[in-house]
């Protein structure tokens, strides 16, 4: 079997997230990146499904920190990883196209990525990249297991429940979470990838995947009225009394 | 043609909520007629979509099936040629918005929490970068809008009516994508959902070890602990206490966040509670933008100090 | 002698030694012990490890056991598992080879010299590479990797204790050049809210003295000790490698060090990587030699029972105790009480080696916390306030004063926030 990880390096929240002078986009000086979270369980996933004799090969565009994820997928075990190039990342749809380009050239069985991201604003990348495919998509998906030529999934309602589908393969799955928690790649073995092992490179051609929207606008969101912040402690007791709470 | 075709999600015999709140968005915009896309014997029902001018009878099975419920709605678009389709940011939605918009060519805006009609196209504002940066677009029609669960007033789209229903010829499924089973949630202790006072955790928490304290909080608050996905994803809180997109909507009179952030996900779940009391030590988190209460304080030293005061 | 447990033993009818006869019954001493029949795979497996070698010389004395920290608050002690490993445990997947603090009071006492200092690293980082990491330690381990700190914060926001803040405080990335003294203030000080008040102190302190110090600014990061010992030597190195350079590029005449972990990484681990011998104090070190100083600066007086915790990286494993104590004993008006378990024996706050993130399961092994088992001897011996000098032991400290019921009972306090309370004008 032969399973497709897309990764993407997304904008870390944990940084303070400034608007630049164009107030369209993000301030990029200060902004520091990593890997988008659910794109890490869909990798685990694709870990837990191969076996011995399967193929898990890692994909991610050309970027900043592009590499390291790359190589840290092969340190938890992917079989092969290959970076995009000749393509400049944009939005969620030029990414999808420049997928479609690169995974056109082989067959893969499954096809899987991070349910979303937080900086998708044109959709999410497994149903737009298969789409462009004409492949079956499956968003949402907290557990798989493969069959003959399918694969049984979960997917996620609100509420807690959950609907079990039959997918055949080839298919795009949209990971919500792994069955276990991403594991943990030790520095020491994503050191020595980076000193032993390669990184394909695939040149997919320019984006341009169909029409667009323009950003015009990019700021805080406007609240009507924001928290009334408390001082300490002792004011939420007055105000948890109030509610009749305490 | 033109107008606006609204895609209408229902589980269990029943139109979600998601339904009414795209009904009412559609119809705020003033771009045209109101179509609703119903599945299954959902147009049955077509007398509660009376804030719609016509209900499509996409027919297809009464399970929501991704891929013969996009290539339905596809058909629809083609048929109707709206200038704008609302389509839920919701598991549904998901599946359903792309192969759309890929089929027809069609620009798709994401996470939106507002919409509105400009010349010749659409003003959206998306919540992005887990709700701490709106981000206005504009697109021009014809385009395909997946619109934030809680974003409108659902009420406004609650209108009782008997809109004309037609039906829908729609093409034979591939066949590559078939439902199975519905699996519904472990009853879990608690249904939090009927809770009147919740104290719910994020990912600020730390360690499962200090679960305890919070515990002990709730307990003298006489309320029930509930937590964001992560906490669930971490194995320390059974997942009939998620709060969110993927877990429960719930409206207890007093909500209190420690150490959630507030991402859409999250505040999905929990945003019509009547007091919204959050904890948080970043300052900029966006849970504070829909809290009535807030404080930066460690959480911990809070809820030390208020198990000692309230014992 | 050989390996004894390869050898065939015969029992002879007849047997004269070196001219004495010793036939007879009692020659049967020469029977194999029990030991040898066990299946040594486990134990083999660690001391077959670089650095597991010592695992094997344990005679199972037992002195280790009398003195563990964890062994008084549940069972533990490298006796236990060396008996353990003999009957078969897997210590590369259990939860025994996280409970240990690295505190060195085993090997203070071990007559077969057991390092515990070098197995618990061994073992867990094979353990790691297996992917048998507790989750709440890979969440820290991948924070320090991705920031730089094991709590997850921007590292862009490591100085942003010094906002509002009006001592003037030398940030050397952005003001470069030579300095006397380079302070690694250590990630609790730049961002924990109890760190960043004794981080404060120490700007005060150093000011009133007239020290010439600098700090590293935002590119600090985390100095790795802990890490080390977690298992995760490569993510050591790569901080060995960053926090070198920046010492490197900076120019000074001593690296003092608020932390004790900081302290044992600059003075032992980081020479290994760079062969760089670094001019290390901490910071007790550092201002015990300015105690005369001091003594003619201090305006006001602390009238209260003061107890001290020895920290293990700074106490036991680099024989550092005076210098704390002479800063103790200068501040006017103190009332110094020592506990039973100090200096040697002092005993372990349970933060070290990593137990710092490993409280959820430890919990499940012991039946106090370590903390909480020191909280009440400091009580105990009648004290109002417990000094401490390390980063890790305020915070730990202070949960177990409210989780003991000690709280208004017992105050914790770095020794540089107590000497800060006594100088100048406040």
């Amino acid at each position: 079997m032969k399973i497709a990880v897309l990764l993407k390096m997304v904008p870390d929240l944990v940084e303070e997230l400034e608007v630049d002078s164009t107030g369209k986009a993000l301030d990029t000086e200060e902004l520091k990146f990593k890997l988008n979270e659910f794109d890490d369980h869909a990798l685990e996933e694709a870990l837990l499904l191969g076996g011995e004799e399967d193929e898990v090969v890692a994909l991610a565009l050309e970027g900043e920190g592009n590499e390291k994820l790359l190589f840290t997928a092969l340190a938890k075990g992917a079989s092969r990883a290959v970076q995009l190039t000749g393509v400049q990342p944009g939005g969620s749809g030029e990414q999808a196209t420049a997928f479609a380009a690169a995974l056109a050239e082989s067959s893969f069985d499954l096809i899987l990525t991070g349910v979303q991201s937080v900086d998708d604003r044109e959709g999410q990348l497994g149903p737009l990249l298969a789409a462009r495919m004409g492949l079956p998509c499956v968003s949402v998906v907290t557990g798989v297991s493969v069959t003959d030529g399918g694969a049984t999934v979960n997917k996620e309602y609100s509420g807690g429940v959950m609907a079990e589908f039959e997918v055949t393969l080839p298919a795009v799955l949209g990971i919500q979470s792994a069955q276990q928690p991403p594991r943990y790649a030790p520095v020491s073995k994503v050191r020595q990838m980076q000193q032993t092992a390669t990184i394909e490179s695939l040149t997919v051609g320019g984006a341009g995947g169909g029409a667009e929207s323009e950003v015009t606008a990019m700021a805080p969101p406007e609240v009507g009225a924001s928290a009334k912040m408390l001082d300490d402690a002792a004011a939420l007791l007055e105000v948890l009394r109030g509610e009749g709470v305490a | 043609m033109s107008g606006v075709l609204v895609v209408c999600e229902h589980l269990s015999g029943e139109f979600a909520d998601i339904t009414f709140e795209l009904l009412a968005l559609a119809n705020s915009l003033g771009a045209g007629d109101v179509s609703a896309v119903t599945f299954g014997s959902m147009a049955g029902k077509a007398s509660e979509l009376g804030s719609a001018a016509c209900v499509i009878d996409a027919g297809c099975e009464d399970e929501y099936n991704p891929e013969s419920y996009a290539a339905a709605v596809s058909t629809a678009v083609d048929a109707h040629s709206p200038d704008l389709i609302l389509i839920g940011s919701t598991s549904m939605g998901m599946d359903i918005a792309a192969p759309v918009a890929a089929a027809h060519g069609l620009p798709l805006v994401a996470y939106c929490t507002t919409v509105e009609a400009t010349n010749g196209g659409f003003a959206c504002s998306s919540s992005l970068y887990g709700g701490k940066l709106g981000v206005s677009s504009q697109v021009s029609s014809p385009a395909v809008a997946m619109v934030l669960p809680g974003s409108c007033d659902g009420d406004a789209g609650r209108v009782a009516g008997s809109p004309a229903v037609n039906e829908l010829a729609i093409p034979e499924s591939a066949g590559k994508v078939r439902f199975n089973r519905l699996i519904e949630p472990e009853a879990g202790d608690v249904d939090i959902t009927q809770s009147g006072v919740l104290v719910a955790i994020g990912r600020g928490i730390g360690s499962k070890d200090d679960i305890e304290l919070v515990a002990e909080l709730a307990e003298l608050l006489d309320a029930d602990l509930a937590c964001s996905r992560p906490i669930v994803d971490a194995g320390w809180m059974e997942k009939s206490r998620q709060v969110g997109k993927s877990g429960f909507k719930v409206k207890p009179r007093v909500y209190i966040a420690l150490g959630i952030s507030g991402a859409p996900e999250h505040i999905e779940g929990m945003k019509d509670s009547a007091t919204i009391i959050a904890i948080n030590s970043d300052e900029d988190a966006p849970i504070f933008d829909v809290a009535h209460y807030g404080l930066t304080e460690d959480l911990f030293d809070v809820c030390e100090e208020l198990v000692e005061e309230l014992e | 002698m050989g390996d004894h447990r390869y050898q065939e033993y015969v029992e002879k009818d007849d047997a004269v030694i070196d001219g004495i006869d010793v036939s007879g019954a009692w020659n049967r001493m020469w029977v194999p012990r029990e030991v040898t029949e066990y299946d040594f795979t486990f134990l083999d497996r660690v001391t077959d490890l670089s650095g597991g070698e010592s695992m094997g010389w344990c005679y199972e004395c037992a002195e280790c056991i009398g003195v563990c920290p964890v062994d008084n608050v549940g069972s533990y002690g490298p006796r236990k598992l060396y008996r353990k490993l003999q009957i078969g445990l897997d210590l590369f997947d259990h939860p025994d080879l996280w409970l240990c603090t690295t505190c060195r009071n085993c090997l203070r006492v071990c007559p077969k010299e057991v390092d515990m200092m070098q197995i618990m690293p061994a073992v867990r980082e094979q353990a790691i590479l297996n992917g048998n990491v507790p989750g709440e330690l890979q969440e820290m381990l991948q924070n320090v990797a991705e920031y730089g700190n094991p709590m997850g914060e921007s590292a862009r926001k490591r100085m942003r204790w010094l906002k509002k803040f009006d001592e003037p405080v030398r940030d050397l990335s952005k003001e470069p050049g030579e300095v006397d003294v380079l302070w690694y203030v250590s990630d609790y000080f730049s961002y924990h809210p109890r760190g960043i008040d004794a981080a404060k102190a120490m700007v005060r302190v150093f000011n009133r003295l007239g020290v010439d110090f600098g700090v590293l600014g935002r590119n600090e990061r985390c100095d790795g000790d802990s890490q080390r010992l977690c298992g995760e030597t490569g993510l050591f190195e790569e901080l060995a490698e960053h926090n070198h350079a920046l010492f490197e590029q900076n120019p000074h005449e001593r690296l003092v060090v608020s932390d004790p972990h900081a302290y044992n990484a600059f003075k032992n681990e980081y020479p290994k990587l760079t062969g760089t011998e670094y001019n290390v104090q901490h910071y007790t070190q550092f201002l015990a030699e300015k105690t005369e100083q001091l003594a003619g600066m201090f305006t006001g007086e602390f009238p209260r029972k003061v107890t001290f915790h020895d920290p293990c990286y700074l106490g036991r494993h680099n024989g550092e105790y005076e210098a704390p104590r002479t800063l103790i004993e200068a501040v006017p008006g103190i009332d110094f009480v020592e506990m039973f378990r100090c200096k040697e024996q002092g005993y372990c706050c349970g933060g070290g080696g990593g137990g710092m993130w490993l409280d959820g399961l430890t919990a499940d092994h012991t039946f106090e916390r370590l903390s909480e088992n020191r909280v009440r001897e400091a009580v105990d011996v009648g004290a109002e306030v417990l000094a401490v000098c390390c980063p890790y032991e305020v915070s730990r400290f202070e949960d177990a004063v409210k989780s003991t019921d000690n709280d208004g009972k017992l105050e914790v306090l770095d020794i540089i926030e107590i000497l800060d309370s006594c100088l100048g004008d406040d």
